[in-house]
């Protein structure tokens, strides 16, 4: 078990088929280009599994749509077998998150459209169709439509599509989060089966997904990606031998270690997103401190649990304890540490005693404390609430405050912010939002008690 | 009745940009109107067929001429389809093209297709002079114009708006342009193609009607086929004939639907995206007999043995593996020349234009045909206020019944693609007997066409209404006018909207043939845009049918903008269900 903070080539024999060199992606906003992808270094060896781990927005799918040669990258270059790539990667062929199957084919049409690509007369196409039919356990399912398939016999269609056609590199971008759990465990499976037993047709895979165990499962090696933008955090070899058992102890260590460091926790680790501020939060702008996607029903209903679990629990017993996948988890957490509710050490969440307080409260009580928690720790929430005090008729318009976050975020992520902040906003009685005038509003007690404020002398 | 429908408008309704483009487009089309125009004018001097303007109106030769008039539709229908996949492809996949062509098709949609009709007769004529070829040509070709523009739309927004997976299989896997294009853009865009294709065909028959049977240039031209049948039974006065011609009609309409657009509608599911399957899928019982049959197998071998040989000779098309990088300043230069060339032709087109228009009428034949128009909006608004009125009501208790819109759904999509006009004479003779003037009774002939879509759309968006929300509303013992303003309004807006603007569309062209009208030997003449049009036309009056067509194009044109898409916006974000 090694980290390392470099891209390292690991100890397998085979010759890089995929060359990543210094790639950055960034997309146009209305306020400028947007960093999605930072310095990335990357390599595919023949005969591994790479897994690319990261949450959402850490700009892993864009990375693997560079390599597949379907983007662009702003700057860097990605290679196949040394040669640039400029267009859709000849080595590769895709399994998608969505399946991404034609509904007006069958089966056996679905699986020939590679080759028919490629001009392979009709004979020879069905022959090899029909291995790679036999050989992802589908065989009796030839002129089923894919509406007529289970889930995991749909991805399946997917899997002997793209192997049907040989590819040097087997891209699979999420391939098992659509199914549910039996099915996703089933076909991984199976997967590894074929992968071992050398009777797979590709000579690389390279998975993109946000589930831990899953990557450790898989992969020789688990590049973790950073957000905001998506930066290499560390790459990890994985030594264990296949078939891996889950629970098995270092496998465990190996997704606890994983997790921590994702959560930018992990002691070793100083670039956790998640650093103490030393400015007040008066100072810091709502850019600075982006809102963790977090709704107030979520936080507030984490917050329960954690007071029932006794206040303090292991951030990845957690996660098990709630059948929650680090995607669904963190942001939750991240917005009760944020809001001061929590503090996290060394991968343990321990409930402060603000945050016994809310979860302990009734309603009324618990929208008060949640009110001050977010005018003292959420900028975005401090700062609509300050500004419309400021304002004449404690209203101003939305696009005010969507200008201001476009500076610092996406179109689509600024919405969010918005969003989330009005959420935040209308749940401690601090502001409200007119959908019709797109406007938001000082809450009328809040504005009432200002109006006194402010008429009282001194 | 109207070249507009429900997903082709949609489309209209979605795009928002208004601005300089626009107006430089809408010169563009009026600029190629002009040239359409001087081309056809230059040459119909030399023809004038003096054979073919009679109609043998004995019931026998009925079914004859249903068939030559189901020929003409057919024919039309797939010149329309191979235009809109031609069009819709390049609009969909070509970055510069799309500027000019969407913007294009919007204002086609736009323009009263009738208005141009002599003109189109003359030019066809030219082209196959002494034979009635270029009637038919121009009969065909007014159908195409009322058929296209939509299924165009149609097409060119589901190339435009593929799902990112199924580019990236695509591209992933190195299809050929010509795989891409059969078995993804063309599938993906079947559902809106047949549905756009069967609304499309019904208003077409409105303009067969007219264009069988026309006067231009004080001859009168006919065709062989039901509208020119119903038009001679019409200037003689017979109206037991135009009830032989109605119910025939009727007849027709009823075989194609259930022969033909049933059958292909049910068949189109299958290309549907979503992979669950539905439970009230469209189910078609002619084509479940079909499918019982042994044709199936037979069609499927052929295409086949066809399909892998053409697919490997369209290879010569490329394969879908566009490079990523372009050097940004040859992109640039090509940008400006293009934008060059096509700011250009329009420029030297409108010098052309005005000069000529200078040189005939005058100018002041512009204000004239703003004025008449004004006149027309009156009643296109009257028409939308007084049909919304009876409409919504009805299409609403209709939608709310699933008995009730089981029953109605096919009589109102026969009522909205019957041919108004052949009901004008019944109306016309009342108007006679009452002493009502056209100036009002116009409103009725226009409505006779145009309020349909009000009514079926209304009831689609009643149907739509989520049975929860309606037994939510039954539980907390909401009723009356706060069930209306609260659920049943909301709900049905963005239905009403799209029927409104495909109405007040509809409406507009209708005007053409409904401010004059001729029964027996008698006319009557509404003040208005359309009377002046058709006016125009019957006199070849060229510079006149320009002003009175490019300002009617206009009025449409701004009421969808100003009126018709402010709404739908308001009704995408407020009264959206989903």
């Amino acid at each position: 078990m090694t980290t390392t903070n470099d891209t390292v080539v690991d100890g397998s024999t085979g010759e890089p088929i995929i060359t990543v060199r210094a790639v950055t992606k960034s997309f146009t906003g209305p306020e400028g280009p947007l960093l999605v992808l930072d310095g990335i270094d990357l390599e595919v060896c023949r005969g591994e599994i790479v897994a690319l781990l990261g949450k959402s927005g850490s700009g892993k799918s864009t990375l693997l749509r560079c390599i597949a040669g379907l983007i662009e990258p702003t700057s860097g270059d990605v290679r196949y077998r040394g040669q640039p790539v400029n267009g859709p990667n000849p080595g590769t062929a895709m399994v998608f998150q969505t399946f991404a199957l034609l509904p007006w084919l069958t089966v056996l049409q679905n699986v020939e459209t590679g080759l028919e690509a490629r001009g392979l007369p009709a004979a020879e196409r069905a022959e090899l169709a029909d291995k790679a039919i036999d050989l992802i356990g589908l065989d009796g399912f030839e002129t089923a439509y894919p509406k007529e398939l289970s889930g995991g016999m749909r991805q399946r269609v997917g899997f002997a599509r793209a192997l049907v056609v040989e590819p040097d590199v087997l891209l699979m971008d999420e391939p098992f989060s659509a199914l549910d759990v039996l099915t996703a465990e089933n076909l991984r499976g199976e997967l590894l089966e074929l992968w071992d037993n050398k009777e797979f047709p590709t000579k690389a895979v390279l998975i993109v997904t946000h589930n831990i165990e899953e990557a450790v499962l898989l992969a020789d090696r688990v590049v973790i990606l950073g957000s905001n933008p998506g930066r290499i955090r560390t790459t990890m070899d994985i030594p264990f031998a296949r078939p891996r058992d889950r629970r098995d102890a270092h496998f465990e260590a190996m997704v606890d270690q994983i997790y921590m460091i994702m959560t930018g926790r992990h002691p070793d680790d100083d670039t956790g997103q998640l650093e103490t501020f030393e400015q007040p939060v008066s100072q810091l702008t709502p850019g600075d401190v982006p809102l963790p996607h977090a709704t107030v029903d979520g936080l507030s209903g984490l917050a329960e649990i954690l007071h029932r679990l006794g206040d303090e629990i292991d951030l990845a017993d957690l996660s098990y304890e709630l059948v929650l996948e680090v995607d669904d988890l963190l942001p939750l957490v991240d917005a009760l540490q944020l809001l001061g509710f929590v503090t996290v050490k060394g991968g343990k969440v321990y409930l402060s005693p603000e945050g016994i307080g809310f979860a302990d409260a009734d309603i009324q009580q618990s929208k008060t404390v949640f009110a001050h928690a977010a005018l003292s720790h959420a900028p975005l929430v401090a700062a609509i609430t300050r500004g419309l005090e400021r304002s004449i008729d404690g209203a101003l318009p939305a696009g005010f405050y969507r200008d201001i976050l476009r500076r610092s975020f996406s179109e689509e992520e600024t919405q969010r912010q918005l969003d989330i902040a009005i959420d935040w906003g209308r749940y401690g009685e601090l502001f409200d939002y007119n959908a019709t005038r797109d406007e938001l509003r000082l809450d009328d007690d809040r504005r009432a008690t200002m109006a006194t404020v402010r008429s009282t002398p001194g | 009745m109207t070249s507009t429908s429900f997903t082709g408008f949609r489309g209209a309704l979605t795009r928002r940009r208004p601005g300089v483009g626009d107006v430089v487009v809408f010169v563009g089309v009026v600029v190629v109107l002009y040239v359409i125009l001087r081309v056809g004018r230059g040459t119909t001097v030399s023809f004038a067929p003096s054979d073919v303007n009679t109609i043998d109106t004995s019931p026998t030769r009925l079914p004859y001429y249903a068939a030559r008039s189901l020929l003409r539709m057919f024919t039309a229908l797939g010149l329309s389809t191979i235009f809109t996949l031609i069009y819709g492809y390049i609009a969909g996949r070509s970055r510069r093209a799309e500027k000019v062509m969407v913007p294009i098709l919007d204002i086609l949609q736009s323009v009263p297709i009738l208005g141009f009709l002599s003109i189109t007769v003359s030019a066809f004529i030219a082209l196959a002079p002494g034979s009635l070829l270029g009637l038919e040509m121009a009969a065909v070709f007014a159908i195409f114009t009322s058929q296209a523009w939509n299924m165009t739309f149609s097409f060119y927004h589901s190339v435009a708006t593929l799902p990112r997976e199924l580019d990236e299989l695509s591209r992933n896997f190195r299809f050929t342009r010509w795989m891409r294009f059969w078995k993804i853009e063309v599938p993906h865009g079947m559902i809106g193609l047949t549905w756009n294709g069967m609304m499309s065909f019904g208003g077409g028959w409105f303009f067969l009607s007219a264009a069988e049977a026309i006067s231009v240039l004080n001859s009168k031209y006919a065709l062989p086929g039901i509208g020119s049948y119903a038009a001679q039974a019409i200037s003689d006065g017979d109206l037991g004939k135009v009830w032989l011609a109605i119910i025939t009609m009727i007849v027709v309409v009823l075989a194609v639907n259930f022969l033909f657009w049933r059958p292909l509608i049910a068949y189109a599911e299958r290309y549907k995206l979503e992979l669950s399957e539905s439970t009230n899928a469209p189910k078609s019982h002619f084509l479940n007999f079909l499918r019982r049959t042994r044709w199936p197998a037979v069609a499927g071998r052929l295409r086949r043995r066809v399909a892998d040989p053409l697919g490997r000779a369209m290879r010569i098309f490329g394969t879908d593996t566009e490079r990523l990088h372009v050097a940004l300043g040859r992109r640039r230069l090509g940008d400006i020349a293009f934008s060059l060339i096509v700011a250009g032709l329009i420029g030297w087109g409108a010098v052309s234009l005005i000069s000529y228009t200078i040189a005939t009428e005058g100018i002041g034949v512009y204000a004239t045909a703003f004025w008449l128009g004004a006149v027309t909006l009156l009643r296109v608004v009257i028409l939308i206020i007084v049909g919304t009125l009876v409409w919504v009501p009805i299409g609403v208790k209709i939608g709310m019944s699933s008995k009730w819109s089981r029953l109605a759904q096919p009589v109102v999509q026969i009522l909205a693609s019957f041919p108004a006009n052949f009901l004008f004479p019944f109306a016309t003779l009342a108007f006679i007997h009452f002493g009502l003037s056209l100036n009002i009774g116009g409103i009725l002939l226009m409505s006779l066409g145009a309020q349909w879509y009000i009514l079926f759309n209304v009831i689609a968006g009643a149907q739509a209404i989520p049975t929860d929300l309606r037994e939510a509303m039954d539980d907390f013992g909401v009723s009356g006018w706060q069930r209306w303003r609260r659920l049943i309004l909301p709900a049905i807006f963005s239905s009403y909207v799209t029927g409104g603007i495909t109405a007040s569309g509809g409406a507009w062209n209708a005007s053409i043939v409904a401010e004059i009208v001729t029964y027996g030997g008698t006319t009557l003449t509404a003040t208005g845009l359309g009377a002046y049009i058709a006016q125009a036309s019957q006199d070849g009056d060229f510079a006149k049918i320009l002003a009175g067509v490019s300002v009617m194009s206009l009025y449409v044109v701004g009421i969808n903008r100003l009126v018709w898409r402010r709404l739908y916006r308001l009704a995408e974000n407020r009264y959206s269900l989903t």
